[in-house]
Order: structure tokens, then C-alpha cells, then sequence
């Protein structure tokens, strides 16, 4: 029974690995930057939930949407002021910029939060649902729940309605939807918007599980680039599924082998996919090149 | 309607377009002519914003567009359907339809040139639901140039229509440009094809090597004996 409980227990924080992921993704697949500081968005928004708490005693689910707020806000200026105006550059220069704010938010945030661990008390940290034998974790249902409920939100966002074609257009066939009229610049911000804004969820939703410190960002970034190879660069789809999977890999590994290990064991599926089947297991057999988003 | 005046246009330290000058009457079918590398495509892109020019002056109506983005020479009305026709593949025709009328000066007409292109190209409303690019050369083509009239130009540029297509479809395609002229679009035809495009065209510009060669009256330029010897081969 406790295998179960605990692959239970990793799919479920897999959901937040997803929306962290979903948002690395989209980010890659429209404006084709990949994001180091990815993790560091995850840092911040996590000290802003605390922030909430603190302050204003505001409960992490409360402040759910004021965090995605600012992470939105937080993506688009990001996008607007650092990484637009280095778009035609080579891909390394992009690559020093992202990479280069990331050290520079954790060293910011060593300095002035310190690297204490700081977490928030909340009346249901601790509750589990029984179903059965198995007692299943509220806030890690919470975070699962939301992550579907988000993805599902976002797919229909980006498949039925205009603008969602548009960032579509724009990450498959960019100079097409310039000669159509679109404002590809601010797709762009649109796109690194919400992509931050899906990491202000998942900061949200991990606070009341997890405790947040200057380098946390580090670890989630890692899963977040195994669970994009894995799933497929560009695919939404694939980076849902993939964070899923990546939870209950960690889970497994915790059991089978030693927590300890659970990076090493990413590494390991990071390189098998790469070796088996670079485009990632649920994209058409294409890069995002040519699908774009899925 | 549309003026360039001494246009130059490098890519980097390469120069693509030197001096270019020409001017496109309202209401007309004009061809932009020349072999492969003339420099026709980095034209129509410095028309459509898509490349930035260094000099000269681009005038639709005599208001200056050169300094515009892409987006906003669209709500102008210069829509360009691409080389390679650059659709959204893995989207269905209706959804490539529907971002052709992304712009604003589009949706208001949406519905009328949703019918006005689905009567052009029946075959299109057929297979509204199919991916565009799971559909043959011809049927892309089609879908590039309904993508370009749901964004409701008044000028048209098609580059490359007959690229990689069987003669007999160009000609269709060719008799489906003249109905769209009649409906009062301009259109610039963007070909290294230079017999099929002058039987056409009213008026015609020959580039070569990113300068213009030779311009004037179709009827007169297939009678010219340099653009004989080094387009026609006689
Ligand atoms: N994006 C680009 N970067 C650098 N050179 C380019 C680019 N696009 C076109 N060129 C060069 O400019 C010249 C004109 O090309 P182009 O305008 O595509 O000609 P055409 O459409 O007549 O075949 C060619 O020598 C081509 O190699
Ligand atoms: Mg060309």
C-alpha cells in the first residue's frame, strides 16, 4: 500500500511540475528563448506569496491569483526590456542573458532575503483525505486539481479562441503571421506573460508544501528542462504529461532507490530521450519549428 | 498608389536593393520580374516592413510607410501571400482563413470575403477542416492567396505563384487573379515565370541584381529584345 500512496503522492506534485514546465515550454515554442531564469520566477513568486502571508495574512490559495498577477506583469517586463531588444542576436548571446539574470535574481535574493528557508502555517499543511487505506495529501490534491484545471483552461485558450491562434501562428510560422497582421512583438510579451503567470500558479500552489529559499528555483529548473525534452520542445501537451511522469519517476526513484538519487535518475531519462527519441516522446516527430505549439 | 523611390536595402554588408524606384497604378495587375536572387523578394518584403530599408522612400497614397511595422502596413491594405506560401501547416484551412482576417481593417468584413473566397475556391470550403499542409501544391496555393484576400487588401503581392505548380494550375490560378483584380484589389505579381506574368500584367518591372532593368507597358516589354535574350531565350 505505501507504494501506492507514494506514486499517488508523485503524480500528484507531478501536476505542478506541469504548469512550471507548460510555461518553460510556451515560452520556447513562441519566442524561442530558452529561459534559465525560469526557476528564479519560481523563487519569486513564492516570496511573494510569502510576502502576502506575512504581511497581510493573506493563505497562499487566497493570494493564488495576485501571485500570477505580478508574474505576469513580471514575464512581460522581462520580455519587454531584456529580452526584446536582444532578439536578433546570436543564440548564445540569449542564452547569457536568461542564464545571467538567473544568477543574478538568486545572488539578489541571497542578499537581501538571506537563504534562510521560510514557509507559511496554514490550518490544512497537514489534512489528507482517506480513500481507503490511502490518505492523500490537501494541498497536493489542491495543487493537482488546479494544475488540470489550468492546462485544460489553456488549451482551449490557445485553440479556440483568436488570439490563441495567434500565439500558435506565431510560434509555427512566424514571417506568415507578421504578413498577417499580427503584432508578433506583443505575442511575445502575451507569451512570456503567461508563461510566467503558469509558474506564479505553481509557486503558489507549492508554497503550503514546500519552504522557499534563494536557490530553490535551481532543482525545479532541472526538472522543468527533463520534463521538456521529455515531453517535446513546444509541446503543451507533451510538458503536461511529461511533468506528471516526472513526479512519479521522482516518487519511484525515492522508493526503489534513494531520494538522493532522483536528479541523477533525471539526468539519466534527460540523456535516454535525447539518445532515443530527441523530439521527445508525445511530439509528432517534428521540433517545434515546424509544429509550433500542440 | 504605391510609390518606392530610391530604395536601398542591405542585409548587413551586402547590399539586395540599390536605388530602386518604381510606381504601381490603382486598379492594375502589375508584374515584378527578374531571375532567382534579382532581389524581388527582398523588394516586397521592404514593402511589407519585413525588412527594414536604409534609404529612399516607400509611399502608399503618398503616405510614408517605410518607418511602419508589419502589422500596421497590413491595416494599410498591402497584404503579401509569402514565397513557399508559408502556411500554418498543422492548422485547418478555416483556422489559416480566419488568421488572415487577424487585422482590424479584416473583421468587419469577415464574413463577406469568408464567401467571396470559398466561391473563388470551392474546393477550399470542401476541406475547410483539413490541415493545410496535408493539401497539394495547388490547394496551398489557393489557401495562401484566400489567407491573403480574408485580410482584405487593397494591394495585393503574390511571390512565386507558380512555384513547383503543373502549368495548367497556374493558368487557373492565373484566371482567379483577374476576377480578384475585377473586384477592384491592384495586384503585384512577384515572378521569375516572365511570359505567363506579362500576358497578364498592364505594367511590368524587370530587376536585376537588386536594380531595375527595365520597366514600362507589358505588351511593350515582351517585344523588348534585352529582356528576349536574357529571360525568353531568343
Ligand atoms: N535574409 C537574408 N539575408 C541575407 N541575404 C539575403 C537575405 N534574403 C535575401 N538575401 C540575398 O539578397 C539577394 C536577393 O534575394 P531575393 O530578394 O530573395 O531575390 P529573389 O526573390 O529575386 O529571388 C540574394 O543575393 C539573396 O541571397
Ligand atoms: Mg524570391
Amino acid at each position: 500500500m505505501t507504494i501506492v500512496q507514494t506514486l499517488i503522492s508523485g503524480i500528484l506534485l507531478g501536476g505542478i511540475y506541469s504548469l512550471i514546465s507548460m510555461g518553460l515550454n510556451l515560452i520556447l515554442g513562441v519566442v524561442r528563448i530558452v529561459n534559465f531564469a525560469h526557476g528564479e520566477l519560481l523563487m519569486i513568486a513564492m516570496y511573494i506569496s510569502f510576502l502576502f502571508y506575512t504581511t497581510m495574512g493573506l493563505d497562499p490559495y487566497v493570494s493564488a491569483i495576485l501571485v500570477i498577477i505580478c508574474l505576469f506583469l513580471l514575464g512581460v517586463l522581462t520580455q519587454r526590456f531584456m529580452i526584446q531588444p536582444i532578439l536578433d542576436t546570436p543564440a548564445s548571446t540569449k542564452i547569457f542573458a536568461t542564464l545571467g539574470l538567473s544568477i543574478a535574481l538568486q545572488n539578489l535574493a541571497l542578499m537581501t532575503l538571506s537563504a534562510n528557508h521560510l514557509s507559511v502555517k496554514t490550518s490544512y499543511q497537514t489534512s489528507v483525505i482517506n480513500i481507503g487505506e490511502l490518505a492523500v495529501s490537501i494541498p497536493r490534491l489542491v495543487a493537482f486539481g488546479a494544475a488540470v484545471g489550468v492546462a485544460v483552461v489553456l488549451y482551449l485558450f490557445l485553440q479556440k479562441t483568436l488570439t490563441g491562434k495567434a500565439i500558435r501562428a506565431v510560434a509555427m510560422q512566424k514571417q506568415a503571421a507578421f504578413l498577417m497582421g499580427i503584432n508578433v512583438k506583443r505575442i511575445y510579451l502575451l507569451a512570456f506573460g503567461i508563461g510566467s503567470g503558469l509558474v506564479g500558479l505553481a509557486g503558489a500552489l507549492l508554497m503550503p508544501i514546500y519552504s522557499v529559499y534563494p536557490t530553490i528555483g535551481a532543482s525545479f529548473i532541472l526538472i522543468a528542462f527533463v520534463v521538456v525534452v521529455l515531453g517535446g520542445m513546444g509541446s503543451m501537451f507533451g510538458a503536461f504529461f511529461g511533468g506528471l511522469i516526472i513526479g512519479l519517476v521522482e516518487a519511484l526513484s525515492g522508493v526503489i532507490f534513494d531520494p538522493g538519487l532522483k536528479e541523477a535518475i533525471y539526468f539519466v531519462i534527460f540523456i535516454m530521450v535525447l539518445l532515443v527519441r530527441p523530439s521527445g516522446i508525445f511530439s509528432l516527430g517534428k521540433g517545434a519549428e515546424e509544429v509550433g505549439l500542440k | 498608389m504605391l510609390k518606392l523611390q530610391n530604395v536601398n536595402l542591405f542585409y548587413g554588408e551586402i547590399q539586395a536593393l540599390w536605388d530602386l524606384s518604381f510606381e504601381i497604378k490603382e486598379g492594375q495587375i502589375a508584374a515584378l520580374l527578374g531571375a532567382n536572387a534579382a532581389g524581388k523578394s527582398s523588394a516586397i518584403n521592404a514593402i511589407s516592413g519585413i525588412e527594414k530599408i536604409s534609404s529612399g522612400e516607400i509611399t502608399l497614397f503618398d503616405k510614408e510607410i517605410h518607418k511602419m511595422s508589419p502589422h500596421e502596413i497590413v491595416e494599410e491594405g498591402i497584404i503579401q501571400v509569402p514565397e513557399g506560401r508559408k502556411l500554418f501547416n498543422y492548422m485547418p484551412i478555416q483556422e489559416n482563413l480566419e488568421l488572415g482576417a487577424y487585422s482590424k481593417r479584416a473583421k468587419k468584413d469577415f464574413k463577406k470575403n469568408l464567401r467571396f473566397v470559398y466561391d473563388l475556391f470551392p474546393i477550399l470550403e470542401e476541406r475547410k477542416s483539413q490541415m493545410a499542409g496535408d493539401l497539394s501544391g495547388g490547394q496551398q496555393q489557393m489557401v495562401a492567396i484566400a489567407r491573403g484576400l480574408m485580410a482584405n487588401p487593397k494591394l495585393l503581392i503574390i511571390d512565386e505563384l507558380s512555384l513547383g505548380l503543373a502549368p495548367i494550375l497556374v493558368q487557373q490560378l492565373i484566371k482567379d487573379l483577374i476576377n480578384i483584380r475585377n473586384t477592384g484589389i491592384t495586384i503585384l505579381l512577384v515572378e521569375q515565370n516572365v511570359q505567363q506574368s506579362l500576358a497578364i500584367a498592364s505594367d511590368a518591372y524587370v530587376l536585376e541584381n537588386g536594380r531595375l532593368a527595365l520597366s514600362g507597358n507589358a505588351t511593350e516589354l515582351i517585344n523588348d529584345p534585352h529582356l528576349k535574350k536574357a529571360y525568353l531565350g531568343m
